[in-house]
């Protein structure tokens, strides 16, 4: 098993898929569907047979024998360059407990994702293509460790997003997809600039003693390895590792999205198809958060230490601000969104604590947040599908129609709201007990916890308005769900309660990697601090 | 100077000049036979190309007049650049198979091919000139041949005005370089590249005519890469002429520019070279600013005007201004990383650039047009030219995984190694305004369903295969890039530095 390269297969799976669709004639559209739910759900199995061989003792982030299905290779070498020393790019795949919970959710998600895509009427070819290529692009930033290569999958997802939304979407679409597009790609092009700097700023030692540049993360991680004259390297005074850390974080906090940079959000998710929608909160918005994780924490530790107090502001103002736009909106999927703005500020809440609660708690935030929004799109496209309509105040007694159906909207508002027993409520609880454990964060958390109150607010107001009182008797012909939506509701179902009352696991999964971290922050910390006394 | 002595080194030139003499003859004799002529033009490039791969390495001075001083400089970065100009000549013979506009002029196409190998010509001597004279000749052949070629389809009014202003545009900015030219000689006394550097490494005084003479000659080679402010007859020039004449001159024309303008640069103000492959100037003026100014100018001013554009030709034409303000930020680092990386960004934006062009020749020779708004829906009623030209536009924004993003990374790197940061700054927010214009017409293919005009477009096997040409070196260079690096950076050696 160790020599199996299963990180490449789960990644470039969909790319063959990809070329398979564009080789199956127009007509058949069957073929065409089947085949991307079982490639994804190939993606699935193979997420399990990781899960089933991973070594939960391992920690990885700055380590590289605790990474676990490294794949190793030299990608490009260009070597002779005398005034450069050499360039090499590895390509470098691997997980770690922090990753490993993404490829989990990315493989679901995309899964549920594709049997929502069935629906898709129009240029079936191109959609599911598209989809894969997606598909391949976010695996791809779970498990890549080359900074290099890291930004490349980083962006082959920005294009078939772009069409996904833009072609397959709704009224607006087209002004929809070219804001996410270039939101978007300024976040990137800011982190392309530091990967470049960072290049410039850090050499790793190869096996015969020459030093050289390196793309690889865990090098640029090694304080040991920073060059003199760098202009993000500590070691030279006048270092711009401050402006870079912001650059970077922007890069990061567009895709999460952070408050100011989330303006794109509401209007992708309005106009995109339910399965995108699923995609995009589900698995999309965790790269920005997991890619701040990754990257600017080990890489800027100093700096991070110095900022938190900010992240968690900005994760206040997310959960506050998301909360109220939430509660202001009338279209059921514009709710659904800014709900979404609001929980990954308690990501970023826990994220800013430092501490092993808080990043358990962001971590496993992130993963369920993926599950119960993943949901949440999904039970909005099974009433759009049927009504038409996304209006919230058009609607009322659903729940006398549609009982199942009202049954799982139940679980997943209740979910999302943190009821004890159902997933969202332990990472909440983590989250602000990581909040409450540090003085930094302490006063922010505090204010934070209204946002649970605003969350139950518009959750129960609209399960109110949309499912009980008397029946609006326009929708007395609604048909409850069918065999297609219980496949794809039932399953996240059960995670989220099977979460919601034994995360055992899936913090376990993630514990070894959380303290390495929290420990190689503390230890970096200190070692930067002795460097700047000198 | 021994002529004889010196002939082998310019076999390529040689060639090309018998395959202009070949087509004139052949066209003469053979009225008939009209397409036996882009056969005998590619057979003459092939053979040119033959010599060219053989000269690499080569790095001799051709026909020197007193030690060390030559008319030409037969080195690895003239070579290059002749490598460069071929592949795209071969490229560009083979668009006029199948150009609609060029078929329309029955009678003139010995006119067309000779005149095509007379702007290589032009370029060949241009890109290895390593005197002002020469460089100044060669300039005016290349000039001439394009002035013709921009308004080859008489009937056309849209060509001969391109042409009219192309003329206007070209002799004044050659009557400033000419000028420049003679400043210069007045105040050193000769012509020679590497001579003027000596006389200037003697001399501690930089006087202001000098700097005038080199802004004057400056802007000739402005003219020739379009940057601004010498930019404003592309645009035109760019929509009036052929679509063939228009890919050759962003791309082709373009490098030799470029190619000139990096070996005078360096060859008279080259005093050493220090740690990092940075060049010591010799002069107290400070050319990187000016270079550094013009270059986010040009950039900005191409993006920011491409924007407002309807139709697709001159579009992609500010798009090419805009491509010039990038490369020309590879050489305002004025170090040899700075040279590889317009090097690198050459190769592949030949690729990149003929591919889109050879697109839109192909669309606009079934719908006649080139105006954006005639591309809706176009996306799914040919589907192959619709993913290919979204392969061009995205490599030509500069996204992974294509071609085109590596080229855009090594102009980076360079700049980050060189401290310049707030110039990358600028040139990669750049980048996502240009994603706008370019992504609009994917837009107008792919997004908008209301008008959707069924055009169907039969390739004939000879454009499929030069589709796949441009195409698969796009996507293959995105993906593994060290051959073309590796080539790069053993092509920046002048001769004589």
């Amino acid at each position: 098993m160790t020599n199996f390269p299963i990180l490449s297969l789960i990644t470039f799976l969909p790319i063959l898929g990809m070329i398979v669709v564009l080789l199956i004639p127009k007509k058949q559209e069957l073929a065409i569907k089947s085949l991307t739910i079982v490639i994804t759900a190939v993606q699935v199995v193979l997420a399990i047979i990781l899960l089933m061989n991973y070594n939960y003792s391992l920690g990885g982030i700055n380590d590289i024998k605790s990474f676990q299905f490294i794949e190793k290779f030299r990608w490009i070498e260009i070597t002779g360059f005398s005034w450069i020393g050499k360039i090499k790019i590895d390509y470098f795949l691997g997980v770690d407990g922090l990753s490993m919970p993404m490829v989990l959710l990315t493989a679901i998600v995309t899964f549920i994702a594709s049997i929502s895509s069935w629906t898709i009427d129009k240029s079936l070819k191109g959609y599911f293509a598209m989809f894969l290529l997606l598909d391949t692009g976010m695996m791809g930033v779970f498990v890549a460790l080359d900074f290099f290569l890291f930004y490349v999958f980083w962006e082959l997802m920005l294009l078939p997003m772009y069409f996904l939304i833009g072609i397959w979407g709704g009224p607006r679409r087209e002004y929809a997809a070219i804001k996410f597009f270039l939101y978007t790609l300024l976040g990137s092009v800011l982190i392309l600039l530091v990967m470049i700097g960072l290049y410039f700023s850090s050499m790793e030692t190869l096996a015969d003693g020459t030093r050289v540049f390196t793309f690889n993360m865990l090098e640029m991680m090694n304080p040991a390895n920073y060059t003199t004259g760098g202009i993000l390297s500590p070691l030279n005074p006048n270092n711009l590792r401050f402006i870079a850390y912001i650059g970077l974080f922007i890069g990061f906090a567009i895709k999460i999205p952070m408050f100011p940079f989330h303006t794109w959000l509401p209007d992708a998710h309005v106009e995109a198809p339910t399965a995108i929608s699923v995609i995009l909160a589900g698995v999309l918005l965790k790269m920005g958060t997991y890619g701040i994780l990754r990257i600017s924490y080990p890489i800027f530790p100093e700096i991070t230490k110095q900022l938190v107090w900010y992240i968690a502001l900005f994760g206040m103002i997310n959960i506050i601000y998301g909360a109220f736009c939430a509660m202001a909106q009338k279209d059921f999927k514009k709710l659904i969104a800014y709900s979404s703005v609001s929980h990954m500020g308690y990501v970023m809440l826990g994220m800013a604590a430092l501490n092993t609660m808080g990043i358990s708690g962001a971590i496993l935030q992130m993963f369920n947040h993926g599950t119960i929004t993943a949901m949440l799109f999904l039970i909005v496209g099974v009433i759009y599908d049927r009504a038409h309509i996304r209006d919230l105040d058009s609607f009322g007694g659903l729940g006398k129609q549609m009982p199942v159906y009202t049954g799982f909207v139940t679980v997943a508002f209740f979910a999302a709201i943190g009821l004890p027993g159902l997933s969202g409520f332990i990472s909440e609880a983590l989250v602000f007990l990581g909040g409450f454990g540090n003085d930094i964060t302490r006063v922010l958390a505090v204010i934070s916890t209204l946002g649970i109150l605003l969350g139950a607010g518009y959750m129960l107001w609209t399960l109110q308005r949309v499912f009980l009182g008397p029946l609006n008797e326009k929708w007395s012909s609604l048909k409850d769900m069918d065999f297609r939506e219980y496949a794809m509701l039932v399953p996240l179902s059960i995670i989220i309660i099977f979460l919601g009352v034994y995360p055992g696991p899936m913090l376990s999964l993630m514990n070894s990697s959380v303290n390495t971290m929290v420990e190689f922050i503390e230890k970096a910390q200190a070692f930067y601090q002795t460097l700047g006394s000198l | 100077m021994n002529f004889t002595s010196d002939l082998y080194l310019i076999y390529p030139e040689i060639v090309l000049t018998a395959t202009l003499i070949v087509v004139v003859l052949f066209d003469l004799i053979f009225k008939r036979s009209q397409s036996w002529l882009p056969v005998l033009s590619l057979t003459g490039i092939l053979a040119a190309f033959i010599f060219v791969v053989m000269q690499y390495g080569t790095n001799l001075p051709a026909f020197e007049y007193s030690t060390k001083n030559s008319l030409l400089s037969i080195d690895n970065l003239s070579t290059y650049f002749k490598g460069i100009i071929l592949v795209t000549s071969f490229f560009i013979v083979l668009f006029s198979i199948f150009s609609s506009e060029i078929k329309s002029c029955k009678d003139r196409h010995g006119e067309y091919y000779s005149l095509l190998v007379g702007m290589m010509i032009g370029m060949f001597f241009l890109v290895s000139s390593n005197d002002l004279i020469l460089i100044y000749l060669s300039m005016e052949l290349l000039s001439l041949s394009s002035y013709v070629l921009s308004g080859f389809v008489k009937k056309s009014i849209r060509n001969s005005e391109a042409s009219l202003k192309y003329v206007i545009y070209g002799s004044v900015s050659s009557g400033i370089m000419l000028f420049g030219i003679s400043l210069l000689y007045g105040l050193t006394g000769t012509t020679n590249l590497n001579e003027i550097n000596t006389i200037l490494r003697g001399t501690n005084v930089i006087d202001i005519s000098f700097i005038l003479s080199i802004f004057m000659i400056l802007a000739g080679f402005g003219f020739k890469i379009s940057v601004v402010p010498f930019h404003f007859w592309t645009p035109d020039v760019y929509e009036g002429s052929p679509i063939t004449i228009t890919a050759y001159l962003s791309v082709a024309s373009k490098a030799a520019g470029f190619a000139v303008l990096i070996r005078f640069i360096k060859s008279v103000f080259f005093s050493g070279i220090s740690q990092g492959g940075y060049w010591n100037l010799l002069s107290y003026f400070d050319w990187q600013v000016v270079l550094v100014l013009i270059s986010i100018v040009t950039m900005t001013l191409g993006n920011f005007t491409a924007l407002w554009q309807d139709n697709l030709k001159r579009m992609l034409a500010y798009s090419s201004i805009a491509h010039a303000g990038y490369i020309l930020l590879g050489v305002a680092v004025l170090s040899d990383q700075g040279i590889t990386s317009v090097l690198i960004y050459f190769a592949i934006y030949m690729f990149m650039n003929l591919g889109a062009f050879l697109v839109v020749m192909l669309i606009a020779n079934k719908i006649g047009s080139e105006n954006i708004d005639d591309y809706r829906g176009l996306g799914y009623s040919i589907p192959f030219l619709g993913t290919v030209l979204a392969i061009f536009l995205v490599s030509l924004t500069g996204l992974p995984p294509t071609a085109g993003f590596i080229a855009k990374l090594y102009l980076f790197v360079a700049l980050v190694d060189a401290k310049m940061i707030v110039v990358a700054i600028i040139a990669l927010l750049n980048t996502v305004v240009s994603l706008y214009y370019y992504i609009r017409v994917l837009k107008n293919m792919y997004l908008v369903k209301d008008v959707i005009k069924t055009v169907h477009i039969q390739l004939k096997p000879l454009s499929f295969v030069t589709i796949l040409l441009l195409v698969i070196p796009v996507l293959l260079f995105g993906i593994y890039f060290t051959p073309i690096v590796d080539f790069a950076k053993l092509s920046i050696q002048i001769l004589g530095l």
